[in-house]
């Protein structure tokens, strides 16, 4: 039942488009539905209802002076962004889509990598794309940048274990650390919202905390911080920095579709189609979050990231291992 | 979040107006009348004889606060007679990428000879075209703009506004 190589690597470049186009039109979507909900048209000037407005963006960035500031320390001022993206990228390589398929005589899987240990690759490789914020708001040498990463490091830090606690009750209740078996085991079973809602919600704060969109947004809050840790990026390394950002919130879209809600599972067999409809439902969810719910202030982030959200995590994933040894 | 009641509702209201119709403008489409007091490009005027009213006296340029007008004076000849009085401006010329529309110019200067037309989409890509001339200054605008209905304000309109 093992594919060959060359299959994983035809299938990573693929996916790898397939996540990049989602992006440039995951901003198109967000900036469509945003002003749609303030009474706004967003784009529509590039193309018809605004739809090459992504490529319209993307020449502009590459062709836009990448401006750094003289006292910036070089490589790693040049190497953050590329950190972020990297990671960002890398890690929807586990994320399964579908249940795999046999064309001719090959064997071919529905993820890039099938990881035992999927779940742990997808929040270390987050982490390391944390340092890419941190690196890059430093070597900028600017006290905005230097504030901006300095939240985000904050931040990110502390929700990373409320996010990390939130999901080992799925992990209890699909005895694995592979997205693969977690969702057959949902397929048997059913899809881990029902028993872990606490779970869900938890996760979902933490994945709006994690991804640094409103109302969690403190670490590029605009009108506090000019721009949070990429102040002092442009062109299309600041292009980096915004799609490594949104590529971490598909991922973790995915990864909650992937987690509580069946992934590629449901009625008439249709595969990654469905993936893709739940992937886009939980994206508008965020999008719908960020045009509803203003910024909190810091003391408030953080009051209910480690006294609200960390106890409820907790004492969900020992809720959730009593029952299952239990019952 | 002390309310989770009403930061559901706020939810539905998001979530509503998506179905409602925008009300953005779509400006270079449809173009807000100016109220008739607008103040935009300036234009110079000439009386029903064909003279120029402006006779170089420069108040206009003493007044402007943003120093964008340059007025070059020259006296007028029996057989070369530009304007009504003693003298002309041989050169007028407003600086546009300076011009803060202010109205001093148009307030100072004892003739009416210059007043704040309506035009307002004076962008260029060269700065030497916002220089305008006093050939560009007499003319009449290129582009038109809709003003609206004067009636439909109660603030008095200046003497020297209905000229333009």
């Amino acid at each position: 039942m093992t594919e060959p190589w060359w299959i994983s690597i035809i299938k990573a470049a693929i996916v790898v488009n397939v996540v990049l186009v989602l992006f440039a039109y995951l901003t198109w979507l967000e900036r469509k539905l945003l002003g749609r909900m303030q009474l706004r048209f967003g784009p529509n000037r590039a193309g018809k209802f605004g739809l090459l407005q992504p490529f319209a963006d993307l020449v502009k960035l590459v062709r836009k002076e990448a401006f750094a500031p003289s006292s910036a320390i070089d490589l790693p001022y040049i190497v953050a962004p590329v950190i972020s993206a990297f990671t960002a990228i890398a890690a929807f390589s586990v994320i399964p889509f579908g249940s795999g398929w046999r064309i001719h005589h090959w064997q071919v899987n529905g993820e890039i990598a099938n990881v035992s240990i999927a779940l742990l690759l997808i929040f270390a490789l987050g982490s390391i794309g944390i340092y890419g914020f941190i690196v890059g708001g430093w070597a900028s040498e600017s006290k905005y940048s230097l504030l901006g990463s300095m939240r985000t490091c904050a931040q990110l830090v502390s929700y990373e274990v409320s996010l990390a606690l939130s999901v080992l009750g799925v992990v209890i209740l699909g005895r694995s650390l592979s997205l693969t078996e977690i969702v057959h085991r949902q397929a048997v079973f059913l899809p881990f919202v029902a028993p872990q809602f606490v779970g869900m919600l938890v996760f979902l704060f933490g994945g709006i905390a994690e991804t640094s969109r409103a109302p969690f947004d403190l670490p590029e809050a605009e009108q506090e911080l000019v721009a949070g840790y990429h102040t002092e990026y442009s062109g299309m390394r600041w292009g980096l920095f915004q799609m490594s950002e949104y590529i971490n919130l598909i991922t973790l879209s995915a990864l909650m579709v992937t987690l509580f809600f069946a992934g590629w599972h449901g009625p008439w067999h249709l595969g990654p189609l469905w993936f893709l409809l739940k992937l886009l439902g939980v994206l508008f969810a965020f999008i719908w979050l960020r045009a509803t719910l203003p910024r909190l202030r810091y003391d408030q982030l953080m009051r209910f990231g480690w006294k609200v959200l960390l106890p409820v995590a907790t004492i969900n994933a020992v809720i959730t291992a009593l029952v299952v040894v239990w019952a | 979040m002390a309310q989770p009641t009403s930061t559901l509702k706020g939810f539905g209201v998001t979530f509503k107006q998506i179905f409602k119709r925008p009300i953005t403008q779509q400006y270079p489409e449809s173009k807000r009348p100016l109220y008739p007091r607008f103040r935009g490009r300036h234009r110079l005027h000439l009386h029903e004889n064909g003279l120029e009213k402006c006779v170089g006296c420069s108040l206009c340029a003493a007044a402007c606060p943003a120093d964008c007008i340059r007025v070059v004076p020259a006296e007028n000849t029996p057989d070369n007679r530009v304007s009504a009085g003693e003298r002309y401006a041989r050169i007028y010329e407003i600086n546009m990428s300076r011009c803060i529309f202010c109205g001093y110019c148009e307030l100072a200067c004892p003739f009416d000879a210059i007043t704040l037309g309506n035009e307002y989409e004076l962008s260029e890509h060269n700065r030497d075209d916002q220089i305008y001339t006093k050939d560009m200054l007499l003319a009449e605008p290129i582009k038109k703009t809709p003003i609206a209905d004067p009636s439909l304000f109660d603030t008095p309109i200046p003497y020297y506004k209905t000229s333009s």
